[in-house]
């Protein structure tokens, strides 16, 4: 915390971007915790490819901050037996698309031990990594995996969107007694925001309304969460008042607040970047339809990624949902 | 006591010395190199030049050829042309090397940065340049180039490589007369220590496919060295898998032709999988992203820039009077205008229209993607 002291000695907010704001909480919990160490790829002296982990291999040394070869099983794997005997991890995966060699890890091992070893193992590991669409990226570089890790029991899927968020949950996911996937929305790096330094806002598994509304909820996370506030703020224009959640924990999820949002608007649409077809969308749906049927005036629809794979990323704009997709099913919703 | 209970408590087990317990590291680690850093010839005892200082001279050219593509495809990246490039500056004697060796109907399964050799095997520079626009993702036919499409998630091609030369085994093994190819699989100093790749070898020896793996150690994988990955020297590694290998200085077009010739004779021949270490330098950054300066120094690039791949065939050619100013002159200007060539090339590479994607999932587009596609062209038509 010295850097944000250095900043803002008497305050209590300072504006940083995401990637900055991660990399404050990751500052925080190092100085906190002797335990908690970052492991990775090219984390050390570069700082990681999104330099995230900037200066801290210099501020904790070499035996906080571990550059690591290059296999994202070994990483995993070796993560879990430090976490056996204490360790804190914090693995840093590069991109998306390189979680999978590091797949049989994740869900067979990292996510059951506590289950295999009924109740006694505990697993403290943060797995973290950019994710999702929208940098102009080469293939394998802008997948959006959460459904994979959601619908692994064992895991915890977190995905802050803004600034404030990524300060405090990467603290307070490093903190967590279980598995925790967390999920950087890439093209949201840069964006910059307030950050509050004396308290976090909200738990690690709780949503948020980011933006109050009467007529219809409209559902996201991650890098989605901004597209939405300015979906709302253009429909705003044409008289309709839009109310955004920010579901901020995908496993668990806090349904309590996405049900309290749908009951007063009557009416959801929920938006991601990952492809549609047994995607998250898919588990919010059936969820509101189960529990709220009755106060529905409409089906729920779903705003995504289209059911192939992630396309070259010249076409990417016209692949990930945007304003004008999100405004469509605005109206095709209103419209029922 | 009794001194039989003692043997093995700590105290009295014998330390893991080289020789029974682990091989004997050679104080230096013998590097297969015909042609200095100087420009002047050197022997080696189990290689040799087989080539006319013609063929040098055509080495040359492909060298400088890839690396004025090389050039271009940075300076693309800078004017907004290409999202990405890969630069490939001070790898391309091994790239022409491999070249000069392959069989016609040798396969190539390359790693991210074998542009040069792409371009030698006959794939049109549009194709790889659009891959690096944003525009592509691999619009070219495998079985006619021999040049393998690119994989971003490192290692997971070399298994494709040994399951591609278990099948042109087995084809051989159906039919005398099928073709004589072999695969060639190209990874890097990072990639050798992800598990595919370890398997990779795995497979390649316990069925002896006619397979060579060519590691490219350019000695950094982004900000990693290479003692990161491995603290023996990487060609060593293929001897626990039961693959034969050997080090080769990769900037020796002459050596990596030679080491190359050898292993894929083994694997034409059926003395199954061989490994070579190709040992360069990457002297441009990981990708147009990244920025070297955090992690390495100045001077270990400028040293390594002495051994120059380009500099020291051009001298040696000139001391064997087979290489003059003229010469020089003349593929100068030829560099020129292919520098012209992949400039243009880049303005043809074309954006499909975005309902293609829907066809490209399955041989036959679901009910999902036909219901998907007819959207986005209602939403089109739309507009
Ligand atoms: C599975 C996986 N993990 C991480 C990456 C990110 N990455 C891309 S290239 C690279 C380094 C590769 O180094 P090396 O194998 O030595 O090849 P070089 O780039 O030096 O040619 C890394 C870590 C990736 N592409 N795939
Ligand atoms: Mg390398």
């Amino acid at each position: 915390m010295s850097q944000l002291n250095s900043a803002a000695p008497n305050q209590t907010t300072t504006t940083l971007t995401l990637a900055k704001a991660l990399n404050a909480g990751m500052r925080a919990a190092l100085a906190a915790d002797p335990k908690v160490l970052l492991y990775g790829e090219d984390i050390g002296s570069l700082g990681g490819v999104f330099r995230v982990t900037e200066h801290l291999q210099k501020e904790f040394g070499e035996e906080r901050v571990l550059d690591s070869p290059l296999a994202e099983s070994g990483l995993i794997g070796t993560a879990i037996g430090m976490a056996q005997r204490g360790y804190r991890p914090v693995v840093e995966l590069q991109f998306d698309g390189f979680v999978f060699p590091g797949f049989d890890q994740i869900t067979q091992q990292l996510a059951k031990l506590r289950f295999r070893s009924q109740g006694r193992v505990e697993l403290p590991v943060v797995v973290r990594f950019p994710y999702g669409g929208g940098i102009g990226s080469i293939e394998n570089h802008s997948e959006s995996v959460e459904a994979y890790f959601a619908h692994t029991p064992g895991l915890t899927v977190v995905t802050p969107s803004n600034p404030n968020d990524g300060y405090w949950m990467i603290q307070q996911a490093i903190a967590t007694p279980d598995p925790v996937i967390f999920l950087e929305p890439k093209r949201r790096y840069h964006e910059k925001g307030v950050v509050q330094l004396d308290a976090p806002a909200h738990g690690l598994h709780e949503a948020a309304v980011v933006r109050p509304g009467t007529d219809l909820t409209l559902i996201c996370w991650g890098p989605m969460v901004r597209t939405c506030l300015d979906a709302a703020a253009a429909a705003e224009k044409e008289g309709r008042d839009l109310e955004v959640v920010d579901v901020r924990s995908l496993q668990p999820l806090d349904f309590a607040t996405i049900a309290r949002s749908v009951e007063h608007t009557s009416r959801a649409i929920v938006v991601h970047e990952a492809q549609r077809n047994y995607g998250p969308g898919a588990e919010l749906a059936a969820r509101l339809q189960e529990e709220l049927f009755y106060v529905m005036e409409s089906p729920v629809l779903r705003v995504s990624g289209y059911d192939t794979p992630y396309p070259p990323s010249k076409l990417e704009s016209d692949w990930l949902p945007n304003l004008d997709r999100v405004l469509a099913a605005v109206d095709q919703s209103m419209a029922y | 006591m009794n001194t039989a209970m003692s043997i093995g408590r700590p105290t009295d087990r014998p330390s893991a010395q080289p020789g029974r317990f682990q091989p004997q590291q050679p104080v230096e680690t013998p590097l297969v190199q015909l042609l200095r850093p100087d420009g002047t010839l050197t022997s080696d005892p189990d290689f040799a030049p087989t080539l006319s200082a013609g063929q040098v001279a055509e080495m040359l050219r492909d060298m400088t050829l890839i690396r004025r593509f090389d050039t271009e495809g940075t300076a693309l990246q800078r004017k907004g042309q290409l999202s990405l490039w890969a630069p490939l500056l001070g790898q391309e004697a091994i790239q022409v090397g491999v070249h000069a060796a392959l069989g016609q109907h040798d396969h190539v399964f390359p790693s991210h940065r074998e542009h040069g050799l792409a371009m030698l095997m006959g794939l049109p520079v549009e194709r790889l340049l659009g891959i690096f626009t944003g525009q592509e993702t691999g619009d070219w036919d495998a079985d006619e180039v021999r040049f393998h499409h690119l994989n971003m998630v490192i290692g997971g091609h070399t298994l494709h490589g040994v399951g591609y030369a278990m099948a042109q085994q087995r084809d051989r093994q159906a039919d005398a007369a099928a073709d004589d190819g072999v695969s060639l699989i190209i990874h890097g100093d990072g990639a050798i220590s992800e598990g595919d790749v370890n398997e990779a070898y795995i497979f390649a020896a316990a069925y002896q496919a006619p397979a060579v793996f060519l590691c490219v150690n350019n000695q950094w994988a982004i900000s990693e060295p290479v003692e990161r990955q491995s603290i023996v020297p990487l060609y060593q590694r293929a001897w626990g898998f039961g693959i034969p290998s050997v080090r080769v200085d990769g900037n020796d077009v002459l050596a990596v032709h030679a080491a190359m010739q050898w292993a894929l004779d083994r694997a034409r021949n059926g003395e199954g999988p061989s490994f070579i270490e190709a040992f360069t330098y990457r002297v441009g950054a990981h990708t147009t992203s990244d920025d070297p300066t955090k992690y390495r120094s100045k001077e270990e690039t400028a040293d390594w820039q002495i051994k120059d791949p380009l500099s020291r065939t051009e001298t040696w050619l000139r001391s064997e009077g087979a290489w003059d100013d003229a010469q020089q002159a003349h593929l100068d200007q030829e560099a020129e205008a292919f520098g012209a060539q992949v400039r243009s090339a880049v303005n043809n590479v074309t954006t499909p229209r975005f309902e293609e994607i829907f066809d490209r999932v399955y041989a036959e587009p679901t009910p999902d993607l036909i219901a998907q596609r007819a959207q986005v062209l209602r939403e089109v038509a739309a507009l």
